[in-house]
């Protein structure tokens, strides 16, 4: 903002004002255009709009989560001890997601699919306990009609189980895909967001394991 | 097997023919007309064999530019109803009165006046800055495209998706009658039980995803893909607010879908969010909307600012007083525009302090804004005027502007807010800042970028009926509403008693008819325009004698934007380059690499629109088969890796060539 003046005419070299390009950029490999920070940024950014959701799932049910309308409590409600099982499925299913990582960086496709396979057995696991969970709050009356609380509390643990289940649907595409094309860059790219998604959801679950368990049965 | 109504429900849910509402006179009249308007144009695409060439050329394409226009396209032609619903409110407005019902019976008014604020914000002010930017955006960063062409294009659809859904509410079935934020308890489903709120709540949810979508896009293309040396404080002023503003869509726009997915839980479930009884709290639906809302009012009003000071820089002729300043308040903005929400509703009783802390930080809202008005004051004090059209549009919003945000800090007031909330005084207000900001910022950005977007200027004469029309139409239509405001009236009424008060609505009326004209007068511009457009051409590429990159290309830019990407040394770097005689490469090309067209963000939002009907009309099985329906497409398109191609060498030098003997013969 400073240099306002022109410095045109002392310079004897010619100032360059485009840029021929360099074609090596593109040689490696032909689907990758360069754009691969792009995609990294762009997805972590479409993460934090979706922690925002969470946000105010949360926030709902920080404001209406003690809302029973005369129905039940959490400590009436949740098994702690089913609710750390599945804690661990999905803390143990980040673990070996970074494992196929880990594989991959080793561009190891058959150690990068096993590991894979292995999160989504612990991901399935953690949605088949939170069927079982929501089935047994049903049979006991515990629907989400029947207060601010349970509105609040099905809203926000069923969103995070939808989006478990989109990354089940997400993770189980992309195996078919490393198997029919391999390690290229446009699957390492898409694993390391499918990667970035799936941590994602863990720490969303330890804010709800936090705040809506733990601290719920304190009460 | 028609007469079996268990069937017949299934099928079509609450749909019925009844729902047709063949018994408003109005929208049978308006369905006729659209009728044959679309068939005339179904038949005449049909005729002169363009569907081919719309398809291919425009509705697959993920050219940064053509998105950009097919969104400005969209908004004007939502800008038709939206204003036609302003105008039969102003007209019953000024016949209601002294015990006379006017032309609209309550049901349907109660829909006019949320339809023209939905149409308004959603799909006209929206559209219009979303296009703005994208066609800008890159152009002025000296990139090729934006960061994800594909989901630009996606996201276009979203948009279009949600218009269709909104449009479809007219002829089947009706719209909300709950005002455009759709407060709970009314929009619950105790109290709104129709169609009406759920069209409302899909339409803006598949738009929003588009919109959401866009402004991480965006947000990515200005951070990632600016031309080498364009540090961040040497991009133009409109990229720093486009920055902003698609930083505030991806901050602002899960809020809105998640308020409105509570809102539909209540709806479709019965879960008691928003609901009186059994622990639900309408309050927090107010308070999250407007966690949204009042963002979402600095999304619509910073790419205006933008167009202003790159429009004051150009016809001035110099360069933007207080660039720093300018980039500072916007990101000021930015950030206070989170921390006044609750001015929106000072008489919900959260008590004086709360309601003095959100006072205040609205107040210091428009220091940042003030400063910027000087800025655009300053850079014209001793430029070298040019009274072109853009500049005139620029002009008539700094005095509109300011006054509307000067009514804005009364209302800023807490113990006058509770004199004023809801009533009239604010529909001037917001009418004030949002037409005298965003409506005149998309006009000059609309005039000064055509010869850009289209190798010819729009007809000055037309431009300058249509911008005197509307700034006198304006302020003839809402000054009156200030002073029904501050004797009491409320908003949303569709009959007065009081007849004293007739020759306001009058005037009122009177200034929307004014306002008829200037948008009559946009269109004469453009046809006038094409027709004349040998006379208006622009064969330099820089027919304002601009400054950023955007001028340096050809008008309208190749497929590619630019041959060779620019280099950067200066802020203004299209001048900078004019200052010390660049000389545009005219060989050494070579072909460059582009992403594909492809037709999935159609069908996608051919299937949403296919998904949200089923869901509007309790048509299970429709909306079952479109979820699923979405679902495969999504993942067949991962499918295709083979999303680009490149643009041989010979092409970009047959299109450079022509350029090279266009310029040599204006020279010549």
């Amino acid at each position: 903002m400073s240099n306002s003046t022109a410095p045109s005419a002392n310079t004897s070299e010619a100032v360059r004002f485009y840029i021929e390009e360099d074609e090596h950029a593109h040689a490696s490999d032909g689907h990758d255009d360069g754009h691969d920070g792009g995609t990294a940024l762009g997805f972590w950014i479409y993460l934090m709009s979706d922690c925002l959701i969470f946000a105010i799932l949360f926030a709902t049910y920080a404001v209406i989560g003690r809302n029973y309308a005369a129905g039940p409590s959490p400590a009436d409600l949740f098994d702690l001890r089913l609710i750390l099982v599945s804690t661990f499925m999905l803390l143990f299913s980040s673990i070996t997601y970074g494992f196929s990582m880990l594989a991959m960086e080793k561009n190891n496709l058959k150690g990068t699919m096993v590991w894979l396979a292995a999160t989504f057995l612990f991901g399935a696991a953690f949605l088949c306990l939170e069927f079982y969970e929501f089935y047994h709050l049903f049979h006991e009356g515990a629907t989400p009609q029947r207060s601010g609380f349970l509105s609040a509390f099905f809203a926000l643990v069923g969103t995070h189980g939808l989006h478990v289940a989109f990354g089940l649907i997400w993770m189980a595409v992309l195996m078919a895909q490393l198997k029919m094309r391999g390690l290229i860059g446009a699957n390492k790219r898409r694993l390391m967001c499918l990667s970035m998604f799936w941590h994602f959801l863990d720490v969303i679950w330890i804010g709800v394991f936090s705040v809506v368990y733990l601290m719920g049965v304190i009460g | 097997m028609f007469s079996d109504p268990d069937l017949l429900k299934f099928i079509f849910g609450r749909l019925t023919l009844g729902a047709i509402p063949l018994h408003e006179p109005i929208v049978v009249v308006t369905g006729i007309v659209v009728a044959l308007g679309g068939l005339t144009l179904v038949g005449a695409l049909t005729y002169f064999k363009l569907w081919g060439y719309l398809w291919r050329e425009w509705f697959t394409s993920v050219d940064h530019k053509k998105v950009g226009i097919m969104y400005i396209i969209l908004a004007l032609v939502m800008l038709m109803r939206g204003f036609a619903d302003a105008i039969m409110m102003r007209l019953q407005q000024a016949i209601s009165s002294g015990g006379s019902e006017g032309f609209l019976n309550a049901h349907h008014y109660d829909q006019i006046f949320t339809a023209h604020g939905v149409i308004m914000i959603f799909f006209v002010a929206m559209p219009l800055v979303t296009g703005m930017m994208n066609f800008v955006v890159p152009l002025q960063i000296g990139a090729r495209d934006v960061s994800f062409p594909f989901l630009n294009n996606f996201s276009f659809w979203m948009t279009a998706a949600g218009v269709i859904l909104m449009n479809m509410s007219l002829f089947i079935g009706e719209f909300a009658r709950t005002g455009w934020l759709a407060y709970p308890p009314l929009s619950g489903g105790d109290y709104s039980p129709g169609v009406g709120v759920d069209y409302y709540i899909w339409s803006l949810q598949v738009a929003g995803v588009g919109t959401l979508l866009s402004g991480i896009n965006l947000i990515v293309t200005i951070v990632k893909m600016r031309a080498p040396g364009m540090t961040m404080m040497k991009m133009p002023i409109f990229c720093w607010t486009s920055l902003c503003t698609n930083i505030l869509i991806v901050a602002a726009f899960p809020i809105l879908t998640a308020t409105l997915t509570l809102l539909s839980l209540d709806r479709y479930v019965g879960t008691h969010f928003f609901t009186n009884d059994l622990g639900g709290n309408p309050m927090m639906y107010i308070n999250l909307i407007w966690i949204w809302g009042h963002p979402e009012v600095y999304i619509l009003i910073l790419p205006a600012f933008g167009i202003f000071s790159e429009i004051v820089a150009t016809f001035c002729r110099k360069r933007l007083f207080g660039y720093n300043s300018m980039v500072y308040a916007t990101v000021v903005i930015t950030i206070l525009s989170y921390l006044v929400w609750l001015h929106h509703f000072f008489t919900m009783g959260s008590g004086a302090s709360v309601n003095s802390f959100f006072g205040i930080t609205t107040m210091i809202i428009s220091i940042p804004t003030g400063a910027k008005i000087f800025n655009w004051l300053f850079t014209m004090y001793k430029g070298r005027i040019k009274f072109d059209v853009p500049m005139l549009w620029t002009m008539g919003f700094m005095v509109t502007f300011i006054f509307g945000g000067m009514t804005g800090v009364l209302l800023a007031v807490p113990p006058a807010d509770f004199v004023l909330h809801n009533s009239l005084f604010l529909i001037a207000h917001f009418h004030h800042v949002i037409i005298g900001g965003v409506v005149f910022g998309m006009f000059a950005g609309m005039t000064y970028w055509f010869p850009k977007a289209f190798g010819f200027k729009l007809d000055p004469f037309w431009g300058k009926m249509s911008f005197w029309f509307w700034i006198v139409g304006f302020h003839f239509a809402f000054i009156p509403l200030y002073f029904l405001g501050l004797m009491g009236v409320t908003r949303r009424l569709s009959q007065f008693e009081d007849t004293s008060m007739q020759i306001y609505f009058i005037t009122a009326a009177f200034g929307a008819f004014l306002i008829f004209l200037g948008i009559l007068s946009f269109i004469i511009q453009v046809a006038v325009s094409i027709l004349r457009r040998d006379q208006l051409r622009d064969t330099t590429g820089d027919p304002w004698d601009g400054r950023t990159l955007e001028w340096s290309t050809s008008s309208p830019p190749p497929a590619y934007n630019f041959a060779f990407s620019p280099n950067i040394h200066e802020l203004d770097s299209w001048n900078d380059m004019k200052k010390r005689a660049y000389e545009r490469p005219v060989k050494g090309f070579r072909p460059i690499h582009m992403p594909k067209n492809t037709g999935t963000g159609v069908i996608l939002s051919a299937l949403s629109v296919v998904m949200c009907f089923g869901l509007i009309w309790y048509m299970w099985w429709m909306a079952a088969l479109g979820a699923a329906a979405i679902l495969i497409v999504s993942i067949a398109h991962t499918f295709n890796y083979d999303q680009d191609f490149y643009i041989p060498e010979e092409e970009v030098v047959r299109t450079e060539d022509k350029r090279t003997a266009l310029l040599a013969k204006q020279v010549a």
